[in-house]
Formats: C-alpha cells, sequence, structure tokens
C-alpha cells in the first residue's frame, strides 16, 4: 500500500468518525439525563437529510439558509418527539419509554417512506462542501476536510454548555437527581427539551455532512448510523460527551481501517460496530470514559 | 407563617396523611417528631408539593399554596432540606450552593460567603465533588444549598440522620443559629430530644395523626412523650 492511500484513508476515518461522533453526542447527552436510548435519533438524522432536500431542492433556498432552516427544522421535530412520545411516560417503567423510541423510530422510518417513497434521492450538490481540494497528495471533498474540525468546536461548545452554564449545571443536576432539581427550582421540562435541542442540531449538522460525502437518501439510512453511533457512545462510556467523540472516532476509524487494510472483508464494514459492542459488553460495561462513581451513602 | 388546616394526603394508594393542623409561626422552629412511617415526610413533601395532597389547604403568608408547582413553592420562599441530604454528588461543593440559588437573578456571591461563614469546611472543600464529602459534610452542604435560595421558611427532613453523634450537635447547633438569622425552620427529626430543645413548639405525629402538641419544654416533660419518644433512664 501507498503511503498516500493510506494518509488517503486516514483522513477519511477521521472524518467518517467525527461524522459519527456528531450523532453519537445526542445519544450519550439524552442517555445522560433520561437513562434512555433515544432509538429514533437515527430516524431525526434521516429526517434532517430529507429537510435539506426539500430546502434546496422543492424550496430553493440558497444552502446557508437552508442549513439554518434545517437545523430549526430538526430541532422542532426533536423537541417534538420529546413532548409526545417520552414525556407522558417519564414516570412509567424504564422500559415502556424504551419501547416508545423504538416506536417513534418506526413511526419515523415508515412515514418517511410513506410520504417519500422508499425510492433513493439525490441529496444536493451543494458546492462549497463537494469541491475536491489537495492537501499534500491526497485529494478530499471539502465536507471530508471540514468535518473533523466542526465535530471538536461542537464538542467544545457543548462541553461549554454543559460545564459553563446555568443550564448546563441544571442539566448535570438533572441527571443526578430529577426531585431534588425540582426542589432548586429548575424546571425539568426546560432541561430536557434544551437536551434534545443539542442533540438534534447535532444531527442536522451531522446529515448535511453526511449528505454530501453520501449523497443518496433514503428512509431507512438512519438506522445503520444510529445504531452505530450508539455503539460510539457506549464505547465511550455513555453518558459522557467527550467518551461519545471517542467513541466515534475509534469507530469511524476502525470501519475504514477494516476497509484498507482487509479488502476482502469489505462486506463486514457494518459487522465491526457489533463487534466493538460485544467486546465492550464483556470486558469495559462503562466504557472507556464511563461515569465515575462518586458516591458516599 | 405557615398554617396547615386538615391536610390529607394519600400515598402510594395508603392514607399517610389523615387530616392534620400545623401552625409554624414567623421565626420560629417547630418540630415534628414522631416513628417511621408516622407521615412526617409526607407532610413536608406535601407542602413542597413534590406529594399532591388529596384535601386540606396550605397556607403560605395567608395564601393557598395547596396544588402548587413545587417551583412556584421555591420561588415564594419555602425549600426543603431532603432526608438523605441528596447533594448533587456529580457537581462541585461550589456548583451545589450556586444551584440552590437557582431561581434567583442577583449576586450571590455574598450569600455565598455566608454559607462558608456558617460551615468552613466547606469552603475548603468548594472545588471537590459533593459525592466526596463525608455525611456530616453533605448534610452542612444540603442545608447551605437551601439557604442560598434566601427561603424565608426552611424544611428540613431528619437532617441528623446517620451522622456521628458529634456532628449531630454541630447541626443542631447551625440549625439554631440560622434560626436567630431570621429564618423560619420546620424541622423532622428522629431525635425527638434534641429537636424539642431547640424548639418553639412541638406536634407528634402517629400514623398520620397528631396526637400530641405543645411547648418543646412542656413535651419534653410529659411523661407519656418520655416513655414513646424519649425514651427514660429508669430501667
Amino acid at each position: 500500500m501507498t503511503s498516500q492511500l493510506f494518509m488517503q484513508q486516514l483522513a477519511n476515518g477521521i472524518s467518517l468518525g467525527s461524522l459519527y461522533a456528531l450523532l453519537a453526542i445526542g445519544y450519550t447527552m439524552v442517555y445522560g439525563i433520561l437513562r434512555l436510548i433515544n432509538f429514533a435519533h437515527g430516524d431525526i438524522f434521516m429526517m434532517a437529510a430529507y429537510f435539506m432536500t426539500f430546502s434546496i431542492v422543492t424550496f430553493k433556498l440558497p444552502w446557508y439558509i437552508a442549513i439554518i432552516v434545517v437545523i430549526i427544522a430538526t430541532v422542532a421535530l426533536g423537541v417534538l418527539l420529546e413532548k409526545v412520545a417520552y414525556r407522558p411516560l417519564r414516570d412509567a417503567p424504564r422500559m415502556s419509554i424504551m419501547i416508545s423510541a423504538i416506536g417513534a423510530s418506526f413511526l419515523f422510518s415508515n412515514l418517511a417512506t410513506y410520504l417519500f417513497t422508499g425510492v433513493p434521492r439525490g441529496f444536493p450538490d451543494i458546492k462549497v462542501l463537494t469541491t475536491t481540494v489537495k492537501v499534500g497528495s491526497i485529494s478530499l471533498s471539502v465536507a471530508t476536510l471540514i468535518t473533523p474540525f466542526i465535530t471538536l468546536v461542537l464538542l467544545y461548545l457543548v462541553l461549554f454548555i454543559t460545564n459553563k452554564t446555568k443550564i448546563g449545571m441544571a442539566m448535570r443536576a438533572v441527571s443526578r437527581d430529577f426531585e431534588t432539581a425540582k426542589l432548586m427550582g429548575i424546571n425539568i421540562n426546560r432541561v430536557i427539551s434544551t437536551t434534545f435541542i443539542i442533540g438534534s442540531a447535532l444531527a442536522a449538522i451531522g446529515a448535511i455532512l453526511w449528505g454530501s460525502r453520501y449523497p443518496s437518501i433514503m428512509p431507512l439510512m438512519g438506522v445503520m448510523p444510529g445504531l452505530k453511533c450508539f455503539i460510539a457512545a457506549v464505547l465511550g462510556g455513555i453518558g459522557n460527551t467527550t467518551g461519545a467523540v471517542i467513541g466515534g472516532f475509534i469507530l469511524g476509524m476502525s470501519e475504514i481501517m477494516l476497509i484498507t487494510f482487509l479488502p476482502s472483508l469489505t462486506g463486514y464494514r457494518d459487522a465491526i460496530a457489533f463487534i466493538i459492542l460485544i467486546v465492550v459488553l464483556l470486558v469495559k460495561p462503562t466504557g472507556l470514559l464511563g461515569e465515575k462513581v462518586t458516591d458516599k451513602v | 407563617m405557615l398554617k396547615i388546616n386538615n391536610l390529607h394526603v394519600n400515598y402510594g394508594g395508603i392514607s399517610a396523611v389523615k387530616g392534620i393542623d400545623i401552625h409554624v409561626p414567623e421565626k420560629s422552629i417547630v418540630t415534628l417528631i414522631g416513628a417511621n412511617g408516622a407521615g412526617k415526610s409526607t407532610t413536608l413533601r406535601a407542602i413542597a408539593g413534590l406529594v399532591k395532597a388529596s384535601a386540606g389547604e396550605i397556607l403560605f403568608q395567608d395564601e393557598d399554596i395547596l396544588g402548587n408547582d413545587t417551583i412556584d413553592i421555591v420561588a415564594k420562599g419555602i425549600t426543603l432540606v431532603p432526608e438523605g441530604r441528596k447533594v448533587f454528588a456529580n457537581l462541585t461543593v461550589l456548583e451545589n450552593l450556586k444551584i440552590g440559588a437557582y431561581l434567583r437573578n442577583d449576586r450571590i456571591e455574598e450569600d455565598i460567603n455566608k454559607v462558608y461563614e456558617l460551615f468552613p469546611r466547606l469552603k475548603e472543600r468548594a472545588w471537590q465533588f459533593a459525592g466526596t464529602l463525608s455525611g456530616g459534610e453533605q448534610q452542612m452542604l444540603a442545608v447551605g444549598r437551601a439557604l442560598m435560595a434566601k427561603p424565608k421558611l426552611i424544611m428540613m427532613d431528619e437532617p441528623s440522620l446517620g451522622l456521628a453523634p458529634l456532628v449531630v450537635n454541630n447541626i443542631f447547633e447551625i440549625i439554631e443559629e440560622i434560626n436567630k438569622q431570621g429564618t423560619t425552620i420546620l424541622l423532622i427529626e428522629q431525635n425527638a430530644n434534641k429537636a424539642l430543645k431547640i424548639a418553639d413548639y412541638g406536634y407528634v405525629l402517629e400514623t398520620g395523626n397528631i396526637t400530641f402538641q405543645g411547648k418543646g419544654m412542656e413535651l419534653l416533660q410529659d411523661k407519656k412523650i418520655i416513655d414513646a419518644y424519649l425514651g427514660t433512664s429508669k430501667r
């Protein structure tokens, strides 16, 4: 293998990994607060890709306005999902809300199939993102190149919100103890909505970058990335934002490296995530940066 | 300041509080004593809006707050120091204090310093996670956190539970000190002896009903209460 090909694949791996990271943050944040695996998160991601297509192809919005519209629409969808499917079950056993999440996931993918048909559509070609640039000896699309930087900036932003702001402090308090948080005068619903706002916004940005990379969208496109990013979150230690990003990087990188070094196993590229999941659950169920338990009773 | 009339609360299908009347005058310490399951915690939780009362009224400064949201009740000036401290273990000591002032929009530095004066230990540990504190320190933090809301009425649920005797004395001194600084206190205790000693007025709760009430010192000398709650040295 040439070093050029290796560098090319390394860049691809980092980029795919940071895309996974964007989605994984959404899983990990919702889990941190609600102890819920939001199975519909991948479908929110899928809907964002469709929103982008419609904004640009149907409504002919310029790409920079379309991005804003898509983020807003996706956030609205995510908040609505929480209000309708999860909030009424807040005091129900954990299993009920989990089943509701699975139901919401099926609802979204089937609704999308019904409304948009199962035929794959082309993702709009956003020239700013799809232009190829040469970095040293390798050529990359702008989307591939900027994805890691966008992810790192957004990670920093999310960490800043959770660790340095008042609402972030409330989020951490709510993740610990709903009732005591209420006694502090914290509006639990608002805190949970904020979590869904952040997660959905990141999913929307992820979908736009994803579409520019794999420009074919369909109703089930969210399922596999959704599952993988959930695995990335588990690998990093679910509930931990930085862990989710690291998990995403590892997952993306292992996938691309598998293809690079063992091209005969390309057909197993999706399997590797699940192998990682099994290994993590067997060896270190709390993940790489799993929640520290600093509790004295 | 707080007047509870004919309060009934059902909790998990059981009638836990069966029509009690409690009066907490301004700037006083009132205590509610009684055995496990007598309905003491349920009463405080009903006042804080964490459980719904099925009948009765809860007047705070002549306004009925029964059925209000917990947030509104906290905003009106009632805070609850919950049973078992319930500090946010994943937040630092300082953050725990800040979150106690969540509803306030004014400057809180001065009040943080006041809490540090009351509990110098918390200042030393300001940057530690609350989960690493000892039980007594966590109780101090829970009380300090409640003070940060600048409450008119502080309700404390078993503040001495599970603490070493020396720490218990310290906690009771602090309760008196907070009261002297002008905050009204409604205290639940299993340590009836200590609670009645600092209380202006006491109520004895038995399976959801008030069976005795009176000034703290009177109850301390009441033979029935000594037998049931304070223990006798005769044996």
